[in-house]
């Protein structure tokens, strides 16, 4: 139905044409589900906004046929393109928030939608608009129409989007990480619609997304693509399966697995990451062991409860406030590393603010190492936990002061601890610890955003090291970064964690990735725990409903496909 | 050549942009003529010995009766025009400039420290600056005028007019930098670099200082070029008004307010040419200040 071959997309600049999409093809059929993945800038989002004739300008397609069945899709005009679009091709976008009008009911959006592109009257279109949300499984649907965007739920938005774009019956549609901003759950009800919908209604679909588990799940055939390159096509099975090419053979290493834990991912050698020879990183590594090693510390929560001002309803009674955290009590033993997982809302965040003293508990108590542990602005600037407990931050883009060079990030725990005095000393031992965590030592003149994601995360864990921390928090250190990457930096952190016998606890939504790390795992949801256990325990034989579904519900390779 | 563009993209965007440039050049040559004024100048317009009647209400060179001598022709006093004009501008810079960084200071310390630190701090301060926008400068003027002269000895209230318009003037503009510190740090306190500082126990000077104002020079910046011109100007309307400096010293605005007298009287020169000295200043620095928003401002971009 759809053929694509040899398109190439170009983007001018004025240092000439940048190349984003080279020699791509690619075909779909009717009902099929061609999955387009690859990590962030490969191009992938490129190749749907050419199909479709959205190309961010100045972008332009400079070489290739694209065919929608008989209809050369780059001779098309204006007029005829924006015709097409919505009628036969149809898209769906990454964030049900932003993709909805939120000034307009639900009703009128579909309702245009249908108007645009069919003669008929405004009650026909209403009843197609009221058959489809019901297609979508949204109960009691002529009554939930007259609703505005922000009333609806995150899934329950996506199930509109989609019906938008299912509403002229469009032969494809291109679905641009439809189920990335979702929770697990939710976005199983979304792939399970989407797969229904292209057998039951043979809509073909271009599923373009990063995450190699949803692709695994539902796609029938898939393309991999890596720095605007097709680089492996054809069945999901085959491909994923017994890939031929490097590349792929590499994914599909990275990808860290639900079922089991493994002890290093194999990765390649990145550019710009070094490997801590003998020669250096040492003197860092001598520094840490001499802080950290003889006595690794733990934490204790006991019936901890946080609790933020609710929304303010009546001028006179005072609001009920929001429970965030609700009777949260569990140990971290020293040296171990404690997973906490749950979805978006769980409170997995506001715990990591709680551990670092940034949100102040209403009751309940926390003791490190058996000292009390005081919250929030109790804490004192300069108590000892403030030093001993560091943290590493979910994104890399903002977790850096974005205006100082790295030197001067890494010397400020050193200095403000008073742990070097030294300016020189300083500067070396931040040289050392670059080439622990695997930077050159030039990185320290230069700025942040001279790096990639995953370097800067890097240097987020160099600078919480170099406080000479006995206990790590990440809080979703790996969410922004794409899967060889985080593969890098899972070991990383497991490589220092054995090293120097830190105390870790590692907040992820992500099941397979917490699994990597976790010797304990403390399942949230709604800021209550539903399960604690050794994570061998749970992940096997998870005795919460909770933790079953969810276990359940996370898109998971084949084991026959392991590399 | 590429990474050399790519680094220095304001003086890339600036190499292209005729307008501001040509505003760069204006601006900057009033500055220097104003700064250097005592050397350039003719005659020290200052010094009562130094013209004389005589030589009043003569036109510019070009006109019929013009001389040589006065360029751009004398007022009525026989003062020479060129001059006055340069040292009412070293006047109005000086005054436009300290008040700007005054308002700096007091207007981008509280807005910070009311971004970081919120709630009751945060409600005071900004209660105070809608009072503030709610009084008129020439009131905030007149108010500090008759503190200072029900303060100061008589002998010395003349000699501070220059403060007392300064202070005015600051007075009235800081709760634009409030304003905007206050927002720009309410957006980088959600930023995981500000936790990370608050949460490894800095003290918050140093946080709101070292970590955050940095972060947020951006904008400040463009409100500086953009409210240093307010502040000349506002030093003209009140040396205009009369609540500023005297005729014996004139700025601007007082060359201005003289040359009133002679607007319908065909002396045009007396008012048009200090005018327009003071309308090419301004509209130069809301240039350059525009400008400063978009190389800034990458969004706009």
């Amino acid at each position: 139905m759809l053929r694509v071959e040899n398109l190439t997309v170009k983007f001018p600049s004025r240092f000439g044409d940048v190349t984003a999409v080279e020699d791509m093809v690619m075909s779909i059929d009717v009902g099929e589900i061609h999955g387009l993945v690859g990590e962030s800038g490969a191009g992938k989002s490129t190749v749907g906004a050419a199909i479709i004739g959205l190309l961010q300008k100045p972008g332009y397609v400079a070489d290739g046929d694209m065919m929608l069945g008989d209809t050369d899709l780059r001779r098309l005009d204006r007029f005829e393109a924006h015709a097409l679009r919505g009628k036969r091709i149809s898209m769906i976008f990454q964030d049900p928030q932003t993709s909805l009008n939120p000034l307009m009911r639900i009703e009128d959006q579909l309702i245009e939608t249908i108007l645009a592109h069919e003669d008929i009257s405004v009650a026909d279109a209403r009843t197609r608009a009221v058959d489809l949300l019901d297609e979508m499984g949204i109960e009691n649907a002529a009554a939930r129409m007259q609703s505005y965007p922000h009333q609806f739920s995150g899934g329950m938005r996506q199930r509109v989007v989609i019906a938008l774009a299912l509403c002229t019956n469009p032969e494809l549609i291109i679905a641009d990480e439809p189920t990335t901003a979702l929770d697990v759950a939710v976005q199983s009800q979304v792939l399970d619609l989407i797969r229904r919908l292209a057998d039951v209604r043979k809509v073909g679909f271009m599923l373009i997304t990063h995450d190699i588990g949803v692709i695994a799940q539902i796609a029938d055939t898939v393309t991999v693509m890596r720095h605007g390159k097709m680089i492996e096509n054809g069945p999901t099975a085959q491909v994923l399966g017994q890939p031929k090419e490097d590349y792929t053979k590499q994914l599909m290493a990275a990808v860290p697995p639900l079922d089991r834990k493994i002890a290093r991912f194999k990765v390649p050698d990145e550019d710009g990451i070094i490997t801590p020879s003998e020669a250096r990183g040492n003197a860092a590594e001598a520094w840490l062991m001499r802080g950290i090693k003889e006595d690794p510390i733990g934490l204790t929560l006991d019936q901890v409860n946080v609790a933020f001002p609710g929304v303010r309803t009546s001028l006179w009674k005072k609001p009920d406030p929001y429970v965030a955290l609700r009777d949260i009590s569990f140990d971290v033993k020293p040296g171990t590393v404690v997973g906490i997982v749950g979805e978006s809302g769980s409170g997995k965040s506001t715990l990591a603010k709680t551990l670092t003293g940034l949100i102040k508990p209403v009751s309940g108590t926390m003791t490190m190492g058996g000292a009390p542990l005081p919250g929030g602005r109790e804490r004192a600037r300069n108590h000892p936990s403030r030093q001993l407990i560091q943290m590493v931050f979910q994104d890399p883009f903002s977790s850096l002061n974005s205006r100082h060079r790295i030197g001067a990030i890494l010397a400020e725990p050193l200095w403000l601890y008073g742990l070097e005095t030294d300016k020189d000393a300083r500067r070396k031992l931040c040289i050392d610890m670059l080439s622990l965590v695997g930077m050159p030592p030039e990185a320290i003149d230069k700025y942040p955003h001279q790096f990639s994601g995953g370097q800067r995360q890097r240097i987020a864990v160099a600078r919480a090291l170099l406080a000479r921390p006995k206990v790590l928090i990440c809080d979703e250190p790996t969410s922004a970064l794409d899967v060889s990457i985080q593969a890098q930096l899972l070991n990383l952190l497991k490589g220092l964690q054995a090293a120097f016998g830190l105390t870790v606890v590692f907040i992820s939504h992500n099941l397979s990735v917490v699994r990597q790390m976790a010797d304990d795992v403390v399942v949230l949801r709604n800021g209550k725990i539903r399960e604690v256990g050794a994570s061998e325990t749970v992940y096997t034989t998870p005795t919460a409903d909770y933790t079953k579904r969810l276990l359940a519900l996370t898109p998971v390779m084949p084991a026959a496909w392991r590399a | 050549m590429r990474d050399f563009i790519k680094r220095y993209e304001g003086l890339y965007l600036f190499s292209r942009s005729p307008a501001v440039i040509i505003a760069a050049i204006v601006g900057l040559a009033i500055i220097i003529g104003a700064v250097f004024a005592p050397w350039i100048a003719p005659v020290n317009p200052y010094d009562l010995s130094s013209f004389s009647l005589m030589d009043g209400l003569l036109p510019p060179v070009w006109e019929e009766f013009g001389t040589e001598r006065f360029l751009l022709g004398t007022d009525d006093q026989g003062r020479d025009m060129i001059s006055s004009i340069l040292y009412g501008a070293r006047l109005s810079l000086i005054i436009g400039v300290s008040a700007m960084i005054i308002a700096t200071v007091l207007g981008v310390g509280l807005g910070l420290a009311a971004g970081y630190f919120g709630g009751r701090f945060d409600a005071v301060v900004m209660r105070i600056a809608d009072i503030q926008l709610a009084l008129p400068a020439i009131l905030t003027a007149l108010l500090i005028d008759g503190i200072a002269r029900g303060i100061l000895p008589p002998e010395v209230q003349e000699d501070v007019r220059v403060a007392v318009l300064t202070i005015a003037i600051a007075l009235s503009l800081w709760v634009n930098f409030a304003r905007t510190a206050r927002a720009s740090t309410f957006v980088q306190m959600n930023k995981e670099y500000v936790q990370a500082a608050v949460m490894q126990g800095q003290h918050p000077i140093r946080v709101m200082f070292v970590h955050i104002l940095p972060n947020i020079l951006g904008p400040l910046l463009v409100i500086m070029t953009v409210d240093l011109a307010s502040a000349i100007l506002l030093e003209a309307t009140l040396s205009f008004l009369g609540i500023g400096l005297p005729a014996d010293s004139p700025s601007l605005g007082t060359l201005i307010r003289i040359g009133m007298q002679f607007l319908l009287s065909g002396e045009w020169w007396i008012l048009w040419i200090p005018t327009l000295f003071l309308v090419a200043l301004v509209v130069s620095i809301n240039v350059v200040g525009d400008f400063l928003r978009d190389v800034f401002n990458p969004r706009l971009r």
